[in-house]
């Protein structure tokens, strides 16, 4: 088991006006990601405890990679992982940020 | 948008535990109790290297069942098997206490919830937290019992991966009406408990046909253990919870007698039998080694063995 945060900055503020939301189960080759609208606009954070050991860099280049792509301005994600792999990661943090913009 | 799946459309199987909360309530209405941002998570997993869940996977609160209030608990099945811990069962045991004291706010007559939907989906008690999570089963059971006393009807709602087993299998029956689809499978001991401990010869786990056979939402419905059998959308169960709240029977002793009688029938006329279909050949059903493999529709049109419609529960 492995625990760290990944900071970021956001060119913008996420869309929409929810304040939170879940998605994904942490089970075997996935992984549970919720999501707060918590943090100031230009900044996120994710939050990641993985049940795999060793993976720190590509978790980085994911998330930093995601930051990018999504501009996930002002949202902190907390992230329980049972070892998914990169490109479900990407996929659960884009539908946590396509949550945050759907209705409430 | 438009070509996503709505809530109710889900397959109950395929759903998650907040899909098929979304999907049997009226939309919108359900408030959740102890949210997944309230990270109310078991103590116990990290010891054993292990990520926990944020909502420790069982999702509780209220809402409302075509207008009626309802309180609802339901098990993430793929989160550590759907099995009971610590917080997971504090969590349904506060729930159950909740409807019981009519959720502190006037009692049941008044703003108490009609009924209490348990969507079950568990192994049974968690490995790692096994001492708290029996305690938290004969806790919830017994205040399952509570709440049916206090006239609140608790129905068990089975159809996902992981079924009921173990103490859910128990707590399954203690509900006051039970409501499967064809993948529930509702027992005590797990098929790879009985071979483990009986070995391959007395129960081989493989044997999915088999599994189904002896534990399966078909053999339930038709041996009285239970009450509705169906199709398996989220729809599907959202239409027979609300067409079974209203007929579900009264809990005391005379319930209690009355179960202990249609057992000890049902084990006399049966319990020879070595597999279900001696069960059904009994029983007089027609083409006994077809009705597994039947479709839902033809299985549906099948009139149940005298007996496996009752109120005995």
């Amino acid at each position: 088991m492995e625990q760290f945060q990944v900071r970021g900055t956001a060119k913008g503020r996420a869309g929409g006006d929810r304040h939170q939301a879940i998605t994904g189960v942490n089970a075997s080759g996935n992984l549970e990601v919720l999501v707060e609208r918590v943090l100031p606009e230009h900044e996120c954070l994710v939050d990641i405890i993985t049940a795999v050991t060793g993976f720190r860099g590509i978790w980085e280049a994911v998330i930093q990679e995601f930051f990018e792509r999504s501009s996930p301005g002002g949202l902190r994600f907390s992230i329980n992982d049972g070892g998914a792999r990169p490109d479900t990661v990407t996929l659960r943090l884009m539908q946590s940020v396509r949550l945050m913009e759907s209705a409430p | 948008m438009s070509t996503l799946l709505q809530p109710h459309e889900l397959d109950w199987y395929e759903a998650s535990a907040r899909e098929r909360v979304a999907g049997l309530l009226d939309p919108k209405s359900f408030v959740e109790f102890l949210g997944p941002e309230q990270r109310v998570m078991s103590p116990h997993l990290a010891q054993f290297d292990l990520t926990g869940a944020f909502d420790d996977g069982i999702v509780v609160g209220g809402g409302r069942l075509d207008g009626q209030k309802v309180f609802v608990a339901s098990q993430e099945g793929r989160f550590l098997g759907g099995a009971f811990g610590e917080v997971h069962g504090a969590k349904l045991l506060g729930l159950l206490r909740a409807a019981r004291d009519g959720a502190g706010r006037g009692g049941p007559e008044r703003d108490g919830p009609r009924a209490v939907l348990l969507l079950l989906d568990t192994g049974g008690v968690r490995l790692q937290e096994a001492n708290a999570g029996e305690l938290a089963i004969s806790e919830i059971i017994r205040a399952i019992l509570e709440v049916r006393s206090a006239g609140i009807s608790v129905l068990a709602l089975v159809g996902g991966r992981a079924g009921a087993f173990g103490g859910g299998g128990i707590v399954t029956a203690c509900c006051s009406r039970i409501i499967v689809s064809e993948h529930a499978r509702v027992s005590v001991s797990g098929p790879e408990v009985i071979e483990t401990n009986k070995g391959v010869e007395e129960f081989d786990s493989k044997d999915r046909a088999l599994v189904w056979r002896i534990c399966g939402a078909r053999t339930r419905y038709l041996t009285g253990g239970a009450d509705r059998y169906l199709k398996g959308s989220t729809a599907d169960f959202r239409e027979a919870t609300i067409a079974l709240i209203p007929h579900a029977p009264p809990f005391g002793l005379a319930a209690l007698k009355a179960e202990q009688q249609r057992l000890t029938e049902r084990l006399q006329h049966f319990g020879d039998c070595r597999d279900a279909p001696e069960i059904w050949r009994k029983a007089g059903l027609p083409e006994p080694e077809r009705i597994a493999d039947i479709t839902d529709d033809a299985f549906l049109v099948i009139q149940r063995p005298k007996g496996a419609d009752h109120d005995a529960r």
